[in-house]
């Protein structure tokens, strides 16, 4: 039976009763608890900073060269939270409700809400912080709005929010680190959990400049190493998101839920080529402007401008008149791909859609013209102040398009074309955040979430800090409270000696095969398979296929993958070939996942379950639950259920229209 | 866009460690699209160099999109190559003619010693933030995030020197190898904000006295940092934090 200790009673009540219940650690006792962090993301970096700032000893573990630069540097379009300062009708409750909607009722209520009730503490933090959100000329914070939702919630610093939000917690950590609070180990890769009478008690680390082994004990380990949408090689992660430390976990005794989940973002650059290394994501917030299209006509060549306006089709504003092109990604993504596959697509590929912003351009134009009071100003006026309001709102993502394409998004329409982007599978974890190895936590993405079967834009960075800064400092305590009395963990026991042999002896492996292929080869291979058969449309008969395909290349990699280099120096290559080790693994329970998956939700659309207008259709009869992957050893799997059970929301199908 | 393909000379800078002494080697680049990055070019590369049993070029990189700060080649003499306001992950291979030689070096600067090849430790700058450059306020001690209205041309400006993405462009590009565009950024976006307020005095003189030890030059006002900044940081937040220093000298 799994046990997802949700605290008894009224759902509102919930976190509030567990707060004031749950188990203390007195200060005196927890200077002499060791934490370790690995991660240094929004999830990492707060959790790190929260509990070193209680009195814990912490240590903090990230694979680049600094804190700073974690993933969720990336992030651009905003963070969520229920303040309602738009007075348009936002509420806890309301946030709650489109989270667990939008997640297609495959989200746990008693989780989720908790994640709206400290929503409101999360901004309030940054501002105390210093992070220069977007604020209106009165002075008072601004908000614009996000996908799968109709009120104004989401808080933002231009296109940078992920940026600005992480150097707020990179701050607070840099101030722990100062006072010896926290030692920072960067350029260090976590490469096993050491678990001891089934408690995890400290990691192995490899240190990526001078290539040693590292044993580092611990009371308990948080693991805050973000998503695995980089299994598909081709993402918008950055190019070192893997699975690791999750996959370590999981093969640790960890379960692993949902990992079929992924969110494929629809508006990203499309591929220009082989030589493609990652792709770019095309914030959300552009679709608060933005309009898609694609033309009428099949096969239309003419450039986006000779299409007039009635030969076009906007067909998210056609198909979802209530929710136009603010419908959720998973919506979106299959909509533009319905498009492509029926010939409509834009662009030398073909596999492209028009985001264009004339219309807006046109609308702030007029609006900014009324503001200074020019009455008779001409078309170019308009298009030109139009422009400049465009640009302040979205700049640096229009930069970042030109650069990339060398086109000019202020003229002609961007085209984007569907990506991943965000796994809302992950290591399963219970209300405490608590993995099923007592000790051992997952945060932020690492995590199976809050999100369901799609996640909402803007509610990663939500759910990362409220996870590191509000929900572990509590729940960690709870376990804590039980260990004052566990001495500093010796790093000789026998059970770090096994973890390090196992990692040395795979490190040894890798260099001594001396293949024919590049890491790379075998990277780009499984990312073909996982995008062709277990992408954005799945089947049986794909999904079979692809399993046999990755065990095939898997067996390949281990007899025939090139690691050039030493392994006691700075070695890129054999870092990525530890990685992509673990991808070809976690792909097939990927894929399995899939298969057993009979239905479609959110993000997971298997083709043989769908309405006649083409949305995902769920069983929720047979699937309303959490699949929990358990590892039995060489590549089997058992199946454990959570049920998920809605006691305040009654599960419809969902209806964007 | 239109796309060709172009073949290069490379003369890149090679190191074992941070021991070894380094030199250049030369390479060549084949069959390069325009429509490459930069770093999907070095990738090419480092491709044909594993498939000839070579060692590959060692390079920093994570994000590709310019935010995160980790890619830093010095590209024909600037620092992250010919387009201004331009991450190394950025650039593409549109701005290079066919037949061209690209001499591609590490960041040049005593505080950020060569670890191997193209990659440098920058920890200085951790070290910087570490002295001051933060808000001394724990979790859960805040009030409403709108208690506090500010004037938006304060907030733009701070978030103009938030942007900073920490990168050492402008240390790489000085020929004093100093960090005051680094430092006056983060001094910036605090003394803009009323949160900065409390510690405005202690803040810029331990960030500057921390930077100092670092081993960086001083400023001399040349503005080359400015120039390669990738984020555009601009020079006045020198001129803010040599105020800041003053006052801060005199309220002692
Ligand atoms: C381009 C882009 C834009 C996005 N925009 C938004 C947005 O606008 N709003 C929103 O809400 N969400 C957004 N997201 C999603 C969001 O950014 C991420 O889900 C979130 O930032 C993840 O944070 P994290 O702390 O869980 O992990 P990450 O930020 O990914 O951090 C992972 C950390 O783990 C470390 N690590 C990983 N493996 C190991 C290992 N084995 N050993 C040691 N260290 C390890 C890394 O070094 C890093 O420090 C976006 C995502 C992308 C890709
Ligand atoms: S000021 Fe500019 S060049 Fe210097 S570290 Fe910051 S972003 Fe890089
Ligand atoms: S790789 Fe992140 S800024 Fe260039």
């Amino acid at each position: 039976m799994i046990n997802n200790r949700i605290p008894a009673g009224e759902l509102a009540q919930k976190w509030s009763t567990y707060k004031s219940t749950c188990k203390l650690v007195n200060p005196a006792n927890k200077r002499s608890i060791d934490i370790i962090v690995v991660g240094t993301g929004l999830a990492g970096a707060s959790a790190a900073a929260t509990l070193a700032e209680l009195g814990y000893s912490v240590k903090t573990f990230c694979f680049q060269d600094s804190g700073r630069r974690a993933h969720s540097i990336a992030a651009q379009g905003g963070i969520n939270a229920a303040k309602n300062y738009q007075n348009d009708g936002d509420s806890v409750y309301r946030l709650f409700y489109d989270t667990i909607k939008g997640g297609d009722y495959r989200a746990r209520e008693a989780n989720v809400h908790r994640l709206a009730e400290v929503s409101v503490n999360i901004i309030d933090q940054c501002v105390a912080q210093g992070v220069p959100f977007a604020r209106e000329y009165g002075g008072l914070l601004s908000n614009r709005s996000f996908g799968g939702t109709q009120v104004q919630r989401t808080f933002y610093a231009a296109g940078q929010t992920g940026q600005q939000l992480l150097l707020g917690a990179y701050s607070a950590q840099m101030r722990q680190v100062s006072i010896g609070a926290i030692q920072e180990h960067n350029r260090h890769e976590m490469l096993d959990v050491v678990v001891i009478d089934g408690k995890a008690r400290g990691i192995i680390a490899r240190n990526l400049v001078t290539g040693e082994i590292e044993r580092h004990g611990a009371h308990a380990v948080l693991l805050c190493t973000g998503g695995y949408g980089n299994v598909f090689f081709l993402s918008t992660n950055a190019m070192g998101s893997n699975v690791t430390a999750a996959w370590k976990a999981h093969k640790k005794g960890a379960y692993f839920g949902n990992p079929c989940f992924t969110q494929i973002h629809p508006t990203c650059i499309p591929v220009s080529g082989d030589h493609q290394s990652k792709l770019t994501l095309m914030s959300e917030s552009l679709r608060n402007d933005g309009r898609i299209w694609v033309p009428k006509k099949q096969g239309d060549t003419r450039k986006a401008y000779d299409i007039p306006e009635e030969e076009r089709d906007y067909y998210l504003e056609r198909r979802y008149p209530a929710f136009g092109n603010l419908v959720p990604r998973d919506v979106a993504s299959r909509a533009a791909k319905e498009r492509c596959d029926a010939g409509y697509g834009v662009g030398t590929s073909k596999m492209a859609v028009y985001l264009d912003f004339a219309s807006a351009i046109e609308r702030y134009g007029k609006t900014e013209a009324t503001k200074q009071g020019i009455h008779n100003a001409s078309k170019e006026e308009i298009i030109k102040m139009g422009k400049g309001v465009v640009k302040e709102k979205y700049g640096n993502l229009f930069d970042m398009y030109a650069k990339i394409t060398g086109e000019d998004p202020y003229s002609i329409p961007m085209r984007i074309y569907p990506a991943v982007h965000y796994t809302m599978g992950g290591l399963w974890v219970d209300y405490e955040l608590m993995t099923s190895v007592p000790g051992l936590y997952a945060l932020g993405e690492a995590n199976f979430s809050e999100h369901g079967a799609n996640r909402l834009g803007a509610s990663a960075l939500m759910q990362g800090l409220a996870d590191g800064y509000f929900v572990i400092p509590y729940t960690i305590g709870n376990y804590l409270a039980d260990e004052i009395r566990t001495p500093k963990i010796d790093t000789k026991q026998k059970a770090f000696d096994d973890a390090e042999k196992i990692v040395k002896d795979r490190i040894a492996h890798f260099m001594n095969v001396k293949g024919t292929k590049s890491v790379d080869y075998f990277h780009k291979a499984l990312g073909k398979i996982m995008w062709d058969k277990c992408g954005m449309a799945r089947n049986a008969a794909g999904l079979k296929q692809a399993i046999q395909e990755i065990r095939t290349l898997r067996e390949e990699f281990w007899k025939d993958v090139r690691v050039p280099g030493t392994a006691d120096s700075l070695n890129p290559e054999l870092d990525k070939a530890g990685r992509v080790a673990d991808f070809l693994e976690l792909g097939e329970l990927m894929c399995i996942d899939a298969l057993n998956r009979e239905e479609s939700c959110g993000g997971h659309f298997r083709e043989e379950h769908q309405t006649e207008d083409g949305e995902a259709l769920r069983h929720d009869e047979n699937f309303m639950y959490v699949a929990c992957w358990e590892n039995i050893g060489n590549n089997e799997w058992q199946l454990n259920k959570e049920d998920l059970v809605y006691d305040v929301i009654h599960p419809s199908q969902r209806n964007y229209k | 866009m239109e796309h060709t393909t172009i073949n290069l000379n490379l003369k890149v800078w090679r190191q074992k460690n941070a021991e070894d002494k380094g030199q250049f080697e030369n390479y060549k680049a084949e069959n390069i699209s325009t429509e490459m990055s930069f770093l999907e070019m070095f990738d090419v590369l480092n491709e044909k160099l594993i498939n000839e049993g070579q060692d590959p070029v060692a390079f920093d990189h994570d994000c590709r999109e310019g935010i995160c700060g980790m890619c830093s080649m010095h590209i024909n003499g600037r620092a992250h190559g010919p387009w201004s306001g331009t991450t190394t992950c950025q650039l593409h291979m549109r701005a290079f003619k066919d037949g061209e030689t690209i001499t591609v070096e590490p960041w040049r600067a005593k505080a950020f010693p060569v670890l191997k090849d193209l990659t440098v430790d920058r920890s200085a700058f951790d070290r910087i933030q570490q002295a001051g450059g933060y808000v001394s306020v724990n979790t859960g001690n805040a009030q409403d995030g709108n208690a506090l209205p500010i004037d938006k041309k304060n907030a733009d400006a701070s978030f103009d020197a938030a942007m900073c993405i920490g990168c050492g462009a402008c240390v790489a590009a000085c020929k004093n190898s100093s960090a005051m565009l680094f430092t006056s950024a983060k001094v910036s976006q605090y003394a803009l904000l009323p949160q900065g307020q409390p510690e405005r005095t202690t803040r810029v003189m331990n960030m500057v006295a921390q930077m100092d030890k670092e081993g960086f030059g001083a400023c001399t006002n040349t503005g080359a940092c400015e120039a390669e900044c990738p984020k555009e940081i601009s020079i006045s937040n020198i001129a803010r934090l040599n105020r800041e220093y003053l006052n801060a000298q005199l309220s002692l």
